[in-house]
């Protein structure tokens, strides 16, 4: 590997790194596309920092820029309160405007600017390692590796600091207010670290792009875990594999490395929404068709004992009166019968059920942990009006 | 003038009416069909399907390698659905929120598409029309046949929405109830989003990738404001659309160089700020009026009862008191008291002392009447 390639390398895992960070907590505020907002909005922010700066990578842009993104949460948020329309809607109505001043500005050339609105929304990696940071004449490396580094370590930094008020005023915004944290302070801190990471890394990968390193990776370990402190970190990882396996497909196929970066996050979402060990969708679906069949197997069960002992009544037992009592097609009837019988639950003759000693006790069991349930007080009314008495 | 030059220019020109007509005609599909998606509150699923559609773009070339906007419909059609279609799944079997889901297509099939447009970019019979054109629209290369599929399919999709104009409608504002009452809801649903997708794709020419989803929300989102009944802003909808079409088209004709895109969505925007702002009744300053007109009343209200509970204390209701005694309620001034006076409720002589009139006492007691 020459050296613009590990540069390339670095500089891509750094905006893995500093995305993944407040990606998680937008995710989880069910704010995502906030950052899609922010990170179209930020173009006139570019444009004018540009204007005023002459430079890509001076931090005045970069503040000017990321208050753009800040305005447009607050304008976002002015609009919803007005009730005129929804916040998505909002959302919808600002970033485009936004936007489309942005692109105006750009294709009408003021203030002479080489910015092309490709690069903007594409980015292009691969020309970063050539913009380098020289400080009193010895060159320190790329520019964006330093711009990227800087953001992370911001990221960091308001996450450690912050973490608990953060966690409780993500998963709890009215504990977080009545134990006296001020969440419109917080959320419009996270906004700004969202902005400021937009904008550090859109030069680099992208306005689009941006959006699918803060998001995936933290909608990918939302899939895998519950404990906020793993989220974070399998989200970082995730964002950096996605970063270093992109690059080497980019390479491979000749095409762009960001959009390759982003088709790695998408690659690595499918296959744990796939797969997934408790939440991938293959596994969903076969919880639920085995729940199906539990539920049904386990009510069947009740049905015959309710209906045998005491209170038997032969009819009731009948395999083809399950069509009516339970509105059961034959297939499922047949599948039914056949998962009771093979647990030793039921027994069947002449398509007559009968419970067995084992349906019996599990009835037992499946009734005294129902009872178990309710409050004692339950006990009394279930005497007067004979609840349960079958 | 350059303005009037483009209107007169619509009915003189061959090629600004072809233009002209393929932005009004894609402004009527798109606000009609915005209208349900921002009262669904799915506006954001445009953006996701729009940036989706350029996956499907590029491998529509890449499959067939011809550059004809049919193919490349197609294309953007069927993977903006199947966008819709991960996104819905997502949401309905993971606990992962519909906004990450969008984000997360949204960013993900669009990055698919740059790695397959770069790719062909670099194949030898790339003779793809500019990425430019699809990420912010160049409505000047609408040709005959682009504005008669446009066409085609907007009287489609107007006709479906005529025909399943109540089943829309109920699984629009309560979709619980339509499923209940036995609507296949997940069919309606499916045709709906079927349409918008077609709507959102016939704009990727014209308005590009990007921008396209705020040409769905802005005309809605401004026909909103007007009415409270689903065909009128449908109506009113389609009308915006086709205005901030028409508009933008024509600011972007006569300022050289800039794409129609960011022309039609800064057009419609403006749209809906002029409703944001002036709409009677929903409309910011109607309600500053409103609350205004509200306070006012109170205000009155408020006074007059306290002038009330001091002549109560009192055998004689005619008895004097001073105005001053009124000085330390916060609605208390110079208007409030003239407009008593005036409504001759209240009666003042030289002296600024005041008593309640008869009329003043009769309306006491039917507001206390009122109050039991």
């Amino acid at each position: 590997m020459s050296t613009p390639q590990i540069e390339i390398q670095i500089i891509a895992s750094l905006v893995a790194l500093a995305c993944a960070i407040p990606g998680v907590f937008l995710v989880l505020r069910k704010m995502a596309m906030i950052s899609d907002a922010i990170s179209h909005a930020i173009l006139p922010g570019i444009v004018v920092g540009f204007i005023l700066t002459n430079s890509i990578n001076s931090p005045l842009l970069i503040v000017l820029a990321a208050l753009t993104g800040v305005l447009t949460v607050t304008v976002v948020e002015l609009i919803s309160k007005t009730r005129l329309v929804k916040e998505d809607a909002a959302i919808g109505l600002v970033f485009p405007a936004l936007f489309s001043i942005g692109v105006i500005l750009i294709s009408k050339g003021v203030g002479n600017i080489h910015l092309d609105t490709d690069s903007v929304l594409l980015g292009e990696l691969a020309f970063a390692p050539f913009d380098r940071l020289v400080v009193s004449g010895v060159d320190i490396g790329p520019k964006s590796a330093w711009v990227m580094g800087a953001i992370l370590i911001i990221n960091l930094l308001f996450t450690l600091v912050f973490f608990k008020e953060l966690k409780i005023s993500t998963f709890d915004p009215g504990l977080a207010k009545s134990l006296g944290f001020v969440p419109v302070i917080l959320n419009y801190a996270l906004m700004s670290t969202v902005s400021i990471t937009t904008v550090g890394a859109f030069d680099a990968v992208g306005a689009i792009l941006v959006v699918a390193f803060m998001i995936a990776p933290a909608a990918t370990a939302y899939l895998i875990t519950d404990r906020l402190k793993i989220m974070i970190f399998l989200a970082a990882l995730i964002g950096v594999i996605a970063a270093i396996s992109g690059y080497w497909m980019a390479r491979f196929l000749d095409a762009s490395i960001a959009g390759s970066m982003a088709t790695m996050c998408g690659i690595i979402f499918l296959f744990v929404f796939l797969t997934g060990s408790k939440r991938g969708i293959i596994s969903v679906i076969r919880r639920k068709y085995k729940q199906k069949f539990e539920f049904a197997q386990m009510t069947l069960v009740m049905h015959i004992e309710n209906h045998s002992g005491e209170n038997d009544d032969i009819n009731e037992r009948r395999k083809i009166h399950l069509k009516d009592h339970f509105g059961w097609d034959e297939k499922f009837i047949d599948k039914v019968a056949h998962l009771s019988v093979t647990s030793k639950l039921l027994e069947i003759n002449d398509n007559v059920f009968s419970i067995t000693y084992k349906g019996k006790q599990f009835v037992d069991a499946a009734n005294s942990l129902v009872t178990a349930r309710y409050h004692p007080g339950f006990a009394v009314l279930r005497k007067e009006f004979s609840i349960f008495a079958g | 003038m350059d303005f009037i030059d483009f209107i007169i220019s619509l009915f003189t020109d061959y090629t600004t009416r072809t233009i002209g007509m393929g932005t009004a005609v894609l402004g009527i599909a798109s606000g009609t069909l915005g209208a349900f998606t921002v009262l669904r509150k799915q506006s954001l699923l445009g953006d996701a399907i729009a940036h989706a559609s350029l996956p499907g773009i590029a491998l529509a070339f890449l499959i067939t390698g011809i550059k004809n906007p049919f193919v490349f419909f197609v294309g953007a059609a069927l993977s903006g659905w199947l966008a819709t279609l991960w996104i819905m799944s997502i949401v309905n079997n993971t606990r992962i929120k519909s906004d990450a889901a969008l984000g997360v297509v949204l960013a993900v099939f669009f990055g698919v598409g740059l790695v397959l447009l770069t790719y062909i970019q670099k194949l030898p019979n790339a003779n793809q029309a500019g990425l430019e054109t699809f990420l912010f629209g160049q409505a000047a290369t609408l040709i005959k046949e682009d504005v008669i599929i446009m066409l085609v399919i907007t009287i489609f999709s107007l006709l479906c929405i005529f025909m399943l104009w109540k089943e829309f409608k109920l699984v629009t504002f309560d979709p619980q109830f339509a499923r209940s009452i036995g609507y296949k809801t997940n069919l309606l649903d499916f045709i709906l989003n079927t349409l918008i997708v077609l709507a959102i794709v016939l704009g990727l020419q014209t308005v590009g990738v990007v921008l396209m989803s705020a040409l769905l929300i802005a005309p809605a989102a401004a026909a909103r404001q007007w009415t409270d009944k689903l065909g009128r802003m449908v109506v009113l909808s389609a009308i915006f659309g086709a205005l901030s079409g028409l508009a933008g088209t024509a600011i972007s004709s006569t300022g050289a160089k800039i794409s129609t895109g960011p022309t039609i969505v800064l057009s419609a925007v403006f749209i809906v700020f002029i409703s944001f702002m002036f709409a009677p009744r929903r409309g910011l300053i109607a309600k500053a009026v409103q609350r205004g007109k509200n306070r006012h009343r109170l205000a009155l209200n408020k006074i007059f009862q306290s002038m009330y509970e001091i002549c109560k204390n009192h055998d004689n209701p005619g008895h004097k008191h001073s105005l001053a005694i009124l000085k330390t309620l916060p609605e208390f001034n110079k208007r409030t008291v003239r407009v008593l006076q005036e409504k001759d409720l209240i009666s003042i002589d030289k002296k600024r002392d005041w008593c309640l009139t008869a009329k003043g006492l009769k309306k006491i007691e039917e507001m206390t009447d009122n109050e039991n």
